[in-house]
């Protein structure tokens, strides 16, 4: 449909969707009411689906896509889901020097994502960051928690037959 | 009120507190070019074209006109050479990621950027060139494209379609560089709730909204010797199409139209007018039916088309509410390959069924299921009032000065109750012409029910009739609508007749009507002017009424036999959906 709807299907549960709903209830009334809604939500779900921003615009009346400006006017609000496996490549000075530029493209095209990107089985996220202080390990990244360092673009392969399972 | 002195360009000016700079510059007759600008709309002083020098006791520094309060002693330049300077250097910019093709641009000539770029002095337009967005021109809705690179960013359509129709299918989506004008998700247009009202492409001042130009198809069936072309004209064309040759705004144009028809080389040039009186006998059967039988009321006229969609997309459990009349254009069409093709003996499979619309939902009506009274479509190609005089333009007629022509018979006869029909309220008032003279059996004084006339969004009016109250309401633009069909849901209001029009001020304002520059829009009231055409030609008929129309008595006598009987069903009545909202 777009370029920018995941192809994660939507997990919701009723207890989050009650939740959102309870959320609004208090909100609804409130002057400029849906930017804390939005951030709610994304606290709830994890990031803003169609199917969330459609719930949010029938109760709050306000037209789908004026929310969907918003949520892509911001940063703080995505359209994809983390993956199981949140994998970020730092583009700070040090390690785009070293080559992370490299090893970023070579991580999207190995996983058919985007910048912000979720593989559609769930498991991987993508996104790019800034420097985590480690630059002598330049180039670098993280897969959730776990740090990975002196890179080169062919340890890609490596790196994600670790979590293939 | 209280007032406000201040120099404009070392003129002393008096204006009310609370006015902006440029209404204050207005008063003293000097203009300020806008872009973004449209009042009471779009008041969001985004697109710097309205910057003038501003000194209140700080020295003069560059302010947007628009949306900047006059102060008591300010002084203001409007005209200064940085004033300049800075609208010319906005221009550039603009115009660095803008799709220049403006040669074969459906708006060139009368492109609101390509005149500022002339007054500005702007000839050196690619001057800040380099990386260029590019996007897809969005074909998906039946009765318009969106070409997101001739887009400017001012906001205008999106502005109408939120804060005037209350809909808001497009917006700007992303930021800084990326921003776009697009719908939610990047839906296609015709994946939304778009109600085609196209009044987005009334006001966007450069060519990135228009119409889907049907103009190719029309030209090619005249051509063809085996077609039988027979064109239709709705009221409301004739009082704007004269726009298109630089006719003051509410000349009628009707006599020189019907010539242009002719000589564009319709088989025969017919009038909407006509079976707008077609639809008033259906539609006021259907109304007296209704009160009488314990049907459903409020009943909903359903001429509009924008309007009908909105209904089936936000008020979908009150489609049951709207006539199931087809709208003029429709009836026509059914009667063209019916009675007009057995009466002159042609095969309906060779008439070619073309329509001149104010509107752009037109083009998404006739391809709607249950438009195809006669087996075939009733009407197989809608244009708008500005493809009509494109065809005009392009065939080389000298519209000006075309001599006064009358409509072909027997489709071209009509009463001033048809013709009325383009302005807010004519329906309705059409409508009680004939409801009254049933109900009462007696001759109506006055035809003219002056309270359901004029340009307000709602207007409400009661009748007493036979010894019965009709309550009846009028609403036109979408927003409006919303408002009244709320009262009726809550039960606040307990109308029995309700008359909705899509556009605001109705068809003479229609989509599809000759664009007018946000510099005439914000201070004219472009629909009253072009109502009072429709109102003086009503007042000029010698019927008035549209049961008193001699080729409609003729029709039912020899053809559909009575109002709501089962041939006019078949073939002047319609169906709703219920949709949702994307």
């Amino acid at each position: 449909m777009s370029k920018n709807s995941t192809a994660v299907p939507f997990n919701g549960t009723s207890a989050q969707k009650e939740e959102l709903l309870k959320v609004i209830a208090e909100k609804k009334n409130d002057k400029g009411a849906l930017m804390p809604v939005l951030q709610k939500a994304q606290d709830i779900y994890g990031y803003l689906p169609i199917e969330v921003q459609k719930i949010i615009s029938d109760e709050m009346n306000i037209p789908l896509e004026k929310i969907y400006g918003v949520v892509t006017f911001y940063s703080q609000f995505s359209l994809n889901p983390k993956g199981k496996y949140k994998i970020s490549v730092c583009l700070g000075t040090a390690c785009y020097v070293k080559g992370s530029g490299d090893i970023y493209n070579k991580l999207q095209e190995k996983l058919g994502i985007e910048s912000g990107g979720c593989t559609p089985d769930g498991k991987f996220s993508l996104e790019a960051c800034r420097c985590i202080g480690a630059c002598g390990l330049a180039p670098l990244l993280t897969v959730n928690d776990e740090v990975y360092g002196r890179l080169t673009v062919d340890d890609v392969d490596s790196i994600l037959a670790k979590y293939a399972e | 009120m209280e007032n406000i002195n201040l120099k404009i360009n070392g003129v002393d000016v008096t204006a009310p507190k609370g006015s902006t700079i440029l209404e204050a510059a207005r008063m003293a007759n000097i203009d300020i070019p806008t872009l973004c600008w449209l009042k009471d709309i779009n008041e969001i002083g985004a697109c710097r074209i309205c910057v003038v020098e501003v000194n209140e006791g700080r020295g003069f520094r560059i302010a947007a006109s628009c949306v900047y309060p006059v102060s008591e002693g300010m002084e203001v330049l409007t005209n200064s050479p940085k004033v300049i300077e800075s609208r010319k250097k906005t221009l550039q910019l603009i115009l660095s990621n803008h799709d220049r093709k403006c040669l074969s641009c459906v708006r060139s000539g009368k492109c609101e950027l390509q005149k500022l770029a002339r007054d500005m002095g702007v000839d050196d337009e690619c001057l800040y060139d380099g990386e260029k967005t590019v996007y897809e021109i969005d074909n998906s809705a039946a009765h318009m494209y969106r070409d997101n690179n001739k887009c400017i960013l001012c906001r205008r359509c999106s502005a109408v379609c939120e804060k005037v129709q209350g809909i808001g299918v497009i917006g700007a989506n992303e930021r800084g560089f990326k921003t776009n004008i697009a719908s939610a998700f990047e839906m296609g247009l015709g994946e939304t709730s778009c109600v085609s009202c196209g009044q987005c492409i009334a006001v966007c001042p450069v060519g990135a909204i228009s119409e889907k130009d049907n103009t190719k198809e029309v030209f090619e069936a005249i051509a063809d010797p085996e077609k039988h072309v027979v064109v239709q004209v709705a009221p409301a064309v004739r009082a704007g199409l004269g726009e298109a040759f630089g006719l003051p705004i509410g000349t009628d144009v009707e006599g020189k139209m019907a010539a242009a028809l002719r000589r564009l080389g319709f088989d025969k040039v017919f009038d909407t007018n006509f079976s707008a009186d077609l639809t008033i006998m259906e539609e006021a059967h259907e109304f007296l039916d209704r009160v009488k039988n314990g049907g459903k009321l409020p009943l909903i006229t359903s001429c509009s088309p924008g309007w009908v969609k909105y209904c089936e997309h936000y008020f979908p459990d009150m489609t049951e509410n709207l006539s199931s009349c087809k709208s003029p254009q429709q009836m026509f069409g059914a009667i063209v390959k019916s009675y007009y093709a057995e009466k002159e003996g042609i095969d309906p499979k060779n008439i070619v069924s073309v329509s001149v619309m104010p509107c752009t939902a037109k083009k998404f009506e006739i391809g709607r299921d249950d438009e195809d009274g006669a087996g075939l479509p009733d009407v197989d190609i809608a244009i708008t009032t500005r493809e009509l005089a494109r065809m005009i333009e392009r065939a080389g007629i000298q519209f000006l000065a075309l001599p006064d022509e009358k409509f072909d018979e027997p489709l071209g006869v009509s009463t001033g109750a048809g013709v009325i029909f383009g302005a807010t309220g004519g329906v309705m008032e059409a409508a009680l012409r004939t409801a009254v003279e049933e109900l009462t059996g007696e001759e109506l004084p006055s035809v003219e029910f002056t309270a359901v006339r004029g340009t307000e969004g709602i207007k409400e009016a009661s009748y007493d009739v036979a010894g019965m109250t009709v309550k009846v309401a009028v609403a036109s633009g979408l927003g409006n609508a919303r408002e009244l069909l709320n009262k009726v849901k809550n039960g606040e209001a307990d109308y029995q007749f309700i008359e909705i029009m899509g556009c605001p001020g109705g068809c003479v304002n229609g989509g599809g009507q000759p664009q007018q520059p946000a510099s005439v829009r914000n201070f004219t009231d472009i629909r009253a002017l072009r109502a009072k055409v429709l109102y003086d030609l009503d007042e000029s008929r010698p019927l008035r009424k549209s049961h008193e129309n001699p080729v409609i008595k003729e029709l039912y006598a020899n053809y559909l036999g009575e109002p709501g009987s089962h041939k006019a069903h078949e073939l002047l009545h319609t169906t709703y959906v219920k949709r949702t909202i994307n």
